[in-house]
């Protein structure tokens, strides 16, 4: 055999995660859209020629595609593009930076939890069951009617809702990793707990850890647009895609496109998060593959 | 079997206890706790506060008072609701049928549409039925289910004109075909995304089993096919279906409180929305800890139901 031949045979883990990742066509979509979606919200606004909270009720409820204003204008004249675009900043920071936090949250759980095990990790795993029993919804509804809403109180809240997975996932993976034989060396060493937990542990289990994380971002927009659609999350002026349905209903009959648009925005980036996830699983770990 | 329910027994109880304590922890975030309603008011001097604070306990220690609470929880009384005085336990149960509806009712869909689509996704794996239905699946559970009953509305009330906008009955009508009339949007909009979970999880169920050995033994016996999908591979594939209920059940909870909020469904979820917009914090905290009840109970139920039909859990 020559060692061209066997170089496409060895493949490095990343370059044969990548190769299943690509295989998986919609992922691959989902990441693009992601990206434009990601841009659009950042850059879109400075070649806009207007301003997301300028009102201009002249020109209220101007329909899509009519003039200067693409996707029309809404109650109170704002330009519905330019919303869409600064709500997109403020529904993927939450959604990103809701995701960190829980991440973070459930990692060092679950880490604790399946590392010393026996009561340390009773109680902990306990909690997370009991956080689970509370229907998410119901639990970050009442959270933020009882708190002063904002944007930094809504990613704190979403994420304090949402870590729970993934102290379970790290817990089960961190459990069955401590037994092998390189965290039994790392022990030998006389590494610290922390160290082995932390530097050994929850390393070898980064490739659940990173799907969880995806879909946690799909989750976290869910949960952000609907908590603003009902007026306890992100507050206007300020824009936000569940924010900007907030009052669609009311214009359901006059004005469909106000829901409309906000509405697909959430659908493609919370689709595209769930599709980039589904891809991850197959290419990170191909014997998490649920068949 | 005596012995599996009672130790599932007192796990649920000890569940109970950190939900409760989680509960009486988010009343307390309130501002100004469980008093905020008269802070807020401003009717009442603060010698009126401090008076009221120590009739109704609160100056004791916080471990006294989660006890006592929680002792008065087990008894059934839940405090009184700010806006009418009535009973939590009262408004709650008034409004539990038609949260109870709505949910049966996208169940029954959900199930059967669900398992259907799942045993036949897993029969023809990879066919375009397969690949459909696995896309249409992750979409469906990607929509905002309050947006998905917008569009409805929009499309079917207000466009089409076939169906209601919204609430349980027409005033003044309330007979069985009207109820149904109004019932078609939220239950359909409620079993979308349950469809595509049940969906999914059956078609894992169904791939495991029909790779199993004893299917193998049953085609090369000479059974027929039929026979063997119905009487071997079903059965055993529908009994994981049933801690997919017990572990569906908060989702399906959650997602009924988005459909009443949208189709102004007098149910729980509804009552929930109203009592936060009128700092109704007992009735809010009421549902809370009922709601994580009926997981809990709900859960506990499928455990035990399912070691009733696979003897195989009893002995782990």
């Amino acid at each position: 055999m020559t060692s061209a031949a066997l170089s496409t045979v060895h493949l490095t883990p990343g370059q044969a995660a990548w190769r299943r990742f690509r295989r998986h066509r919609l992922a691959l979509a989902g990441a693009v859209i992601i990206l434009v979606l990601v841009l659009g919200s950042a850059l879109g606004p400075y070649l806009l020629p207007f301003d997301d909270t300028y009102i201009d009720i002249m020109k209220r409820f101007a329909p899509p595609f009519s003039g200067a204003h693409i996707l029309g204008t809404d109650e109170l004249g704002r330009d519905v593009l330019a919303r869409l675009m600064m709500g997109g900043r403020v529904s993927l920071s939450v959604g990103i930076v809701a995701m960190v936090m829980a991440m973070a949250v459930g990692i060092v759980v679950g880490a604790f939890a399946g590392f010393y095990g026996g009561v340390v990790g009773a109680v902990l795993m306990r909690l997370v069951d009991a956080v689970l029993c509370f229907p998410t919804i119901f639990l970050l509804l009442a959270l933020a009617a009882l708190t002063e809403p904002g944007p930094v109180t809504t990613t704190v809240l979403i994420a304090a809702t949402a870590w729970m997975s993934v102290a379970r996932i790290v817990e089960a993976q961190v459990r069955s990793l401590r037994e092998r034989e390189f965290a039994v060396a790392a022990l030998a060493f006389g590494s610290s707990n922390l160290r082995i937990m932390f530097r050994e542990l929850v390393p070898n289990a980064i490739a659940p850890i990173v799907v969880a994380a995806t879909l946690n971002v799909a989750q976290a927009i869910l949960l952000e647009s609907y908590v603003s659609y009902l007026g306890y999350g992100i507050q206007p002026p300020a824009a936000s895609w569940g924010n900007m349905l907030n009052n669609a209903q009311i214009y359901l009959t006059s004005a469909p496109w106000l829901a409309i648009a906000p509405g697909l925005a959430i659908t493609l980036a919370v689709t595209s998060f769930n599709f980039l996830g589904d891809g991850l699983r197959d290419a990170l770990d191909p014997r998490m593959n649920i068949p | 079997m005596a012995r599996y329910v009672a130790n599932r027994l007192a796990q649920a109880m000890m569940l109970l206890v950190i939900v409760s304590a989680i509960g009486f922890a988010i009343l307390h975030l309130a501002p100004g706790g469980p008093l905020s309603q008269f802070a807020v008011s401003g009717q009442m001097t603060q010698e009126d506060l401090d008076r009221v604070t120590r009739q109704l306990g609160l100056d004791r220690p916080l471990p006294i008072q989660y006890l006592d609470w929680f002792g008065r929880m087990l008894k059934g009384d839940w405090g009184k609701s700010y806006r009418d005085g009535e009973t939590v336990l009262t408004v709650i149960s008034s409004h539990l049928g038609a949260t109870l509806e709505l949910m049966a009712t996208a169940t029954i869909i959900a199930v059967l549409l669900g398992c259907w689509i799942g045993i036949i996704g897993a029969l023809r794996r990879y066919s375009l039925f397969d690949t459909l239905a696995t896309v249409g699946a992750m979409i469906a559970l990607s929509i905002p289910t309050f947006w998905f009953g917008l569009v409805t509305i929009y499309v079917f009330s207000v466009k089409l004109g076939w169906l209601p906008a919204g609430n349980r009955e027409t005033v003044g009508d309330g007979s069985f075909l009207d109820l149904m009339h109004h019932l078609i949007a939220p239950a359909l909009v409620l079993a979308l995304v349950e469809t595509a979970m049940w969906g999914r999880f059956m078609r894992s169920s169904m791939l495991e089993v029909i790779n199993q050995d004893y299917i193998r033994t049953a085609r090369a016996k000479g059974m027929p096919e039929w026979r063997i999908l119905t009487v071997h591979a079903l059965r055993n594939a529908l009994l994981p279906m049933i801690t997919v209920a017990g572990l569906q059940f908060p989702t399906l909870l959650g997602g009924a409180l988005v459909a009443e909020t949208v189709f102004t469904w007098p149910g729980m979820g509804r009552l929930f929305l109203d009592s936060i917009g009128y700092r109704d914090y007992p009735v809010v905290m009421g549902i809370l800890m009922f709601s994580a009840m009926m997981v809990l109970i709900g859960s506990l139920l499928a455990d035990i139901f399912y070691a009733v039909v696979d003897p195989r859990i009893r002995v782990g």
